[in-house]
């Protein structure tokens, strides 16, 4: 393979990265690539690998709603999910389009090409963990799916192959009426990289809670879900949810001090948007 | 392999480009079709300097490889003109002050155009959402909005914008005299323009703080890449082999010998053709290392020398002692105390250094974005070895400075390369080497300490601050002697002892940054008079107003202030909006929640000019064969010096403003102005500006036989003399010249350091999330006495910069070397940030001053921060002493 190709099937795009001698870089939006290389170049470190760009595979492109899930294509961007009739339980997701970046960013960036970054801060993660979202993983053997817990396995590091191509994820749905609230916690307004993100989804029966599913990003290698959190609020009024989460909850956690905030910090306002986040929906009936 | 060519629409023409795939869009369209009003800030996606409209929706061209731009519809700025809103929101620009130094102009012009298109009368958190991708750096946003949401009512106006008749320039609005370059892309910056051939220079640097080093063999280097024409090292320097602010002081090498002394010293550069230069490794260079432990302020002081000629790493000590401070301390019934401690502060202007230089016969050329041409020329004959009058300087359009572009960057490097291929040589740095190798703001260890009788008169002061001034001297002088002078801030204080010390240690060499260290004294000061109100039982903007200077006063280097003292004005100004703010943020707090809201003051008062040594200016106008001609020196880096003492020549001379040719900064057509920095130019540069345009009114007049009343005006080319043409045998000139009148400072700070000082107080109200320690400002007001404004729009535009960055410096920037070197870990505010501003301009006349004009660009500044501390106290009770106020930081401080 050359040092740049941009080919127009799938199955092409397969055949070249099979036969890769180096792997290459898988190209998008181009905004974790091109950040990355001029970081390279400024200290006279050029990139030298290949790069497969994507952007012109039809088979990841939109969303397509199916029968129990939707799948969303890996060049759908952050604008289109910003932008989208989606389903209620996207809403977290859709707020995490709407504060990434600028506008430049969410018009270029896609959902994909931020869980395969695998940054701990990805904006993109915490809605979909708690969507237990599954990524689509094509190769030449064919396609398959992982589960996104599964995917990312560390900082910067994800569960795909060198010879395959995450072509979308994968959103099971949830039962309607479902609420989801995305917090995002930086030090400005726009541009800024998150010190704290909680998402979560809660779904209702009645006024109770049914099921809630409740993930951390940027307090960890990669965003957790909080399971003992999840347990202790299921079968509780939908009212009473803001008072649960409670510090051994967040055992899942490992935060550390960095250039944005301190590890205690993290541990402190993880909690504070936790409870927030839960106390939405009964905000939002009252408004 | 052939590259194909690959089609894409640029601005409805039909472009075919032959360039690799993954070409950045931005070199596409300023390397290959020459569209350099696409600027380049960070090649990040961070600035949004460089964005475009790809199929009508705003991208970074930065992150856009070629081969997905094929087939599809590219605008640029050059392309905007051609549709009728595009055309309205660049006569909004202009009409509202909207660029300044023009660099993210283009950017933001994009961005607002994608709004527009779909919204043409959008709300302002509409605009914001559609901006917040963009970062500007001078102008603190506000004048943007206003533009973008006035845009649609320029739509039907298509004239360009009314200039003041003869007489009426100063205290008009009008549009900058090189606003409209700035809104059509048009603008030559640093990286916009190059002979043809150019070579490309790259600098080597040191990755580490401190280290010894040792070239081996470049042979093998240069066997591997044979485009690599040339590697400069110290051993090539024609000249000598350092520069620096004073004269005395040249102690920063252009390139290191055998000792780098902080991350990002330059070793070496490398000279060849663009494609040679990205293809050589770091890893490829032959360089041994030895690395050493860094010094840092903890350690410095009477620690291990980093430079033989400081054995103490003391560089300089700067001191202000007036009575016995101790004694006044002792006997005061309320005593307050304070220890705070501020971070780097990088300038971030959006344009990193880039210029080229070439040799013609025995002189040399330098085009680069400068702050300071005259200062770039004795540098460049020193470093070369040759005559300064066979040096050239021809500044670019400078895209921000704020101090940063004072010290010499790429300049000497590039004359040294020239000089020795005589062929011309260009560079461009990346973001993260800009943030690495130039300057910062001094980060300072504060203690103060303030005590006041108890009807709340001050009694004394006294100040101790560390500066950490990092490897070399750069402006470290300059703030240390500035500090002490203004440590106590605009108030009667009759006993002060003030002390400030500039400390060598291995971090990045802290230099000049709007303000030169009295923004962080004035942090510490401010504090001290919260504590000191509440002890007192006062209230603290009438704590302020008791103890203002006024004319008449005496400071504490012995100077009689005796005119154009506004800063009780200023209070006086501020009161109701205090007062009905302050009752706000009571109600507010009253109504409950997790917010707790506060209101805060700040007074500063700011020499304008240096500190007790000369800084003359010299202005130039001429009328001749080729019309009206200013000559003007004075470099304008977005803050408006061109357009002001256009304002000011054109009255003094009696003629309109927009009947004047402009030569600027070129240092073989201007005379020179002095730097730009220190709030000069418009008080000392303005005053030779006037002296300038008088006297060629002077010789007009003579020459017409008129009196001095008589009245000049253009008849076409024609000049009238009280309508009367006038005769002109040879060409006339007016040339002015100003030195502020100072006394320099004796070993306890007696003196006249300035001949004049501009005054002001702020008021910010905001809320402080008490759970998360998020600080959300609300509001700010700025009662600025700038003598006269004379261009209220220019002074606002000042005064919005300055509070963005103040904002910046309060709340999130912290420059970390070897971890926030770039533009998404080093946080600056974004158009989210900055909240509505509303500006009081008070005019008390100063009589030195040009049409009693004073300085702004750094007393805009200098009130912001401790105004912000001093409302998060209001809503909080917690006392910021590390700064920046990051969210953790609020949080710990409210627990304390």
């Amino acid at each position: 393979m050359t040092a740049y190709r941009r080919p127009t099937s799938l199955q092409e795009a397969l055949a070249l990265l099979a036969e890769a001698p180096r792997p290459p870089l898988l190209l998008a939006g181009g905004t974790d690539v091109y950040p990355a290389r001029a970081a390279g170049e400024a200290w006279m470190q050029p990139s030298d690998r290949p790069l497969l760009d994507l952007s012109a595979l039809p088979e990841l492109a939109g969303i397509e709603e199916r029968a129990d899930h939707h799948r969303i294509g890996a060049l759908v961007t952050w604008a289109a999910l910003r932008d989208a009739a989606l389903p209620c339980w996207f809403d977290a997701l859709r707020q995490a389009a709407a504060q990434v970046g600028g506008a430049q960013v969410q018009n270029r960036g896609t959902l994909v090409g931020n869980l395969c970054n695998a940054s701990p801060a990805a904006d993109g993660v915490p809605a979909l963990l708690a969507l237990d979202a599954e990524v689509e993983l094509a190769g030449r053997r064919g396609t398959r799916r992982l589960a996104l817990r599964d995917f990312i396995l560390g900082n910067r590091q994800t569960g795909r192959a060198p010879d395959e191509i995450a072509t979308a994820v994968i959103v099971p749905k949830a039962t309607p009426g479902a609420r989801a609230r995305f917090e995002k916690l930086g030090a400005r307004a726009y541009l800024v990289i998150s010190i704290v993100m909680v998402a979560v989804v809660v779904e209702a029966t009645d006024g109770r809670i049914a099921r809630a599913r409740v993930a951390i990003g940027a307090c960890s290698p990669v965003a957790q879900r909080l399971p003992a959190l999840e347990a202790a609020l299921t079968g509780l009024p939908v009212e009473a949810a803001a008072a649960i989460p409670q510090p051994e909850h967040l055992a899942p956690l490992s935060p550390i001090d960095d250039v944005r905030a301190t590890a205690g910090y993290r541990r402190h306002t993880a909690l504070v948007l936790l409870r927030r986040a839960l106390s939405a929906p009964a905000e939002a009936r009252a408004a | 392999m052939t590259a194909q060519a690959t089609l894409l629409s640029v601005n409805g023409t039909a472009r075919a480009v032959t360039a690799p795939g993954e070409t950045r869009l931005t070199s596409v369209l300023r390397d290959a079709l020459g569209l350099t009003g696409t600027k380049v800030g960070c090649d990040a996606g961070d600035c949004g300097a460089c964005t475009v409209l790809l199929d009508g929706v705003q991208v970074c061209a930065c992150l856009v490889p070629l081969a997905q731009a094929e087939g599809r519809s590219v605008t640029t700025v050059e392309g905007l003109a051609a549709t009728a809103m595009g055309a309205a929101l660049q006569r909004a620009f202009l009409h509202h002050g909207a660029a300044q130094c023009g660099i993210c102009t283009p950017g933001m012009l994009m961005a607002a155009t994608e709004l527009l298109a779909a919204n043409p009368r959008p709300t302002e958190a509409e605009a914001m959402a559609s901006l917040g991708g963009v970062l500007c750096r001078c102008t603190g946003y506000r004048k943007i909005l206003e533009a973008v949401l006035a845009a649609h009512g320029f739509l039907e106006d298509g004239r360009p914008p009314i200039m003041p008749a003869a007489g009426c320039a100063v205290g008009s609005r009008m549009p900058r005299a090189d606003g409209l370059a700035k809104v059509t892309g048009a603008d030559r910056f640093g990286a916009d323009a190059a002979p043809a051939g150019s070579l490309w220079l790259r600098a080597v640097r040191s990755p580490y703080p401190r280290a010894r080093f040792a070239f081996g063999d470049w042979a093998p280097l240069l066997a591997r890449h044979p485009g690599l024409i040339r590697v400069l090292t110290a051993a090539d320097i024609p000249g000598r082999n350092g520069f620096g602010i004073y004269p005395d002081i040249k102690d920063q090498p252009v390139f290191c010998e055998r000792e780098a002394r902080y991350r990002g010293d330059c070793l070496c550069a490398l000279v060849s053709d663009r494609a040679t230069l990205d293809a050589i490794r770091f890893d490829e260079l032959p360089i041994t290392w030895e690395v050493l432990e860094p010094v840092t302020l903890d350690g410095a002081p009477g620690g291990e020398a980093l430079h033989a000629r400081w054995p103490d790493n003391v560089l300089t000590t700067g001191r202000v002692v007036s009575g016995d401070a101790e004694a006044a301390l002792s006997a005061s019934v309320h005593v307050a105390a304070i220890g705070i401690e501020t971070s780097f502060v990088e300038h971030a202007y959006i344009e990193p250094e880039a210029g080229w230089a070439r040799r013609i016969g025995q002189r040399v050329e330098v085009f680069a974005c400068t702050q300071a041409p005259y200062m770039d020329l004795e540098e460049v004959a020193g470093v070369l070895g040759i005559p300064q009058a066979a040096v050239r300087i021809i500044p670019s359009a400078c895209g921000g400075g704020f101090g940063g572009k004072l010290d010499v960057s790429i300049q000497p490097m590039l004359a040294v390369a020239a000089w020795l291929l005589d062929r011309p040589v260009r560079a461009v740095l990346p973001r993260s080497e800009s943030m690495v190798s130039s300057t910062k703001r001094h980060p300072a260890r504060i203690t103060a300490r303030a005590g006041c009788d108890a009807t709340g008169r001050l009694t004394g002061f006294a100040f101790e601050g560390l500066y950490d001034t990092g490897a070399y001297a750069s402006w470290g002088p300059t703030v240390a002697g500035r500090v002490p002078v203004h440590a106590m801030g605009p108030y009667r204080v009759p006993a002060v002892a003030s002390r400030a010390r500039a400390i060598l240690t291995s971090n990045p060499p802290s230099g000049a940054f709007r303000g030169f260290g009295v923004p962080q004294a004035a942090i510490a000061q401010e504090a001290l008079w919260d504590r000191l109100a509440d002890s007192v039982g006062l209230d603290r903007l009438e704590f302020r107003a008791l103890n203002a200077l006024r004319a008449g006063d005496t400071t504490a280097t012995g100077q009689v202030l005796e005119h154009s003292v506004g800063l009780v004005a200023c209070l006086d100004a501020l009161r109701p909006r205090w007062q009905a703010l302050r009752a706000e943020a009571a109600a507010a707090n009253a109504r409950g929640g997790v917010r707790r809201h506060g209101v805060g003051i700040a007074c500063m008062w700011y020499g304008i000019g240096n500190t007790g040594m000369s800084n003359p200016s010299t202005m130039r106008v001429t009328l001749g064969p080729d019309g009206l001609v200013f000559h003007n020196g004075a470099v304008d880096i977005g803050q408006g010096s061109t357009t002001v003492l256009l304002q000011i020549a054109a009255d003094a001379l009696g003629l309109p403003a927009g009947g004047f040719r402009l030569v600027l900064g070129d240092t073989d057509l201007t005379a020179d102005a002095g730097k730009t920095s220190a709030s000069r130019q418009t008080f000392v540069s303005g005053r030779a500006a006037a002296a300038a345009g008088k006297a060629l009114r002077d010789a007009v007049l003579l020459r017409a036989n008129a009196g001095p009343e008589a009245k000049l005006a253009w008849d076409g080319s024609e000049l009238l003399v009280d309508g009367r043409p006038l005769a002109l045998e040879a060409p006339l000139e007016g040339i002015g010249r100003f030195d502020p009148p100072t006394v320099p400072l004796d070993a306890n700070g007696q003196g006249i350091p300035y001949a004049t000082y501009g005054f002001a107080a702020q008021v910010a109200a905001l809320s402080v999330d008490m759970e998360l320690g998020t600080v959300h400002l609300r509001r700010i007001v700025a009662a600025h006495d700038v003598g006269r404004a004379i261009n209220p729009t220019l002074v606002e535009g000042q005064i919005h910069g300055g509070i963005a960055q103040g904002i910046g410096l309060a709340l999130m920037e912290e420059y970390l070397p070897g971890r926030t070197e770039n533009l998404h870990d080093y946080l600056i505010p974004t158009v989210g940030d900055v909240p509505e501003i509303e500006c009081i301009l008070v005019e008390e006349r100063e009589p030195l001053g040009p049409f009693g004009a004073k300085g702004i660009g750094e007393p805009a500044l200098v009130p912001t921060a401790p105004a912000i501390f001093s409302a998060i106290r209001d809503a909080t009770g917690a006392t910021i002493m590390r700064i920046p106020a990051l969210p953790h930081r609020v949080l710990d401080a409210i627990g304390r």
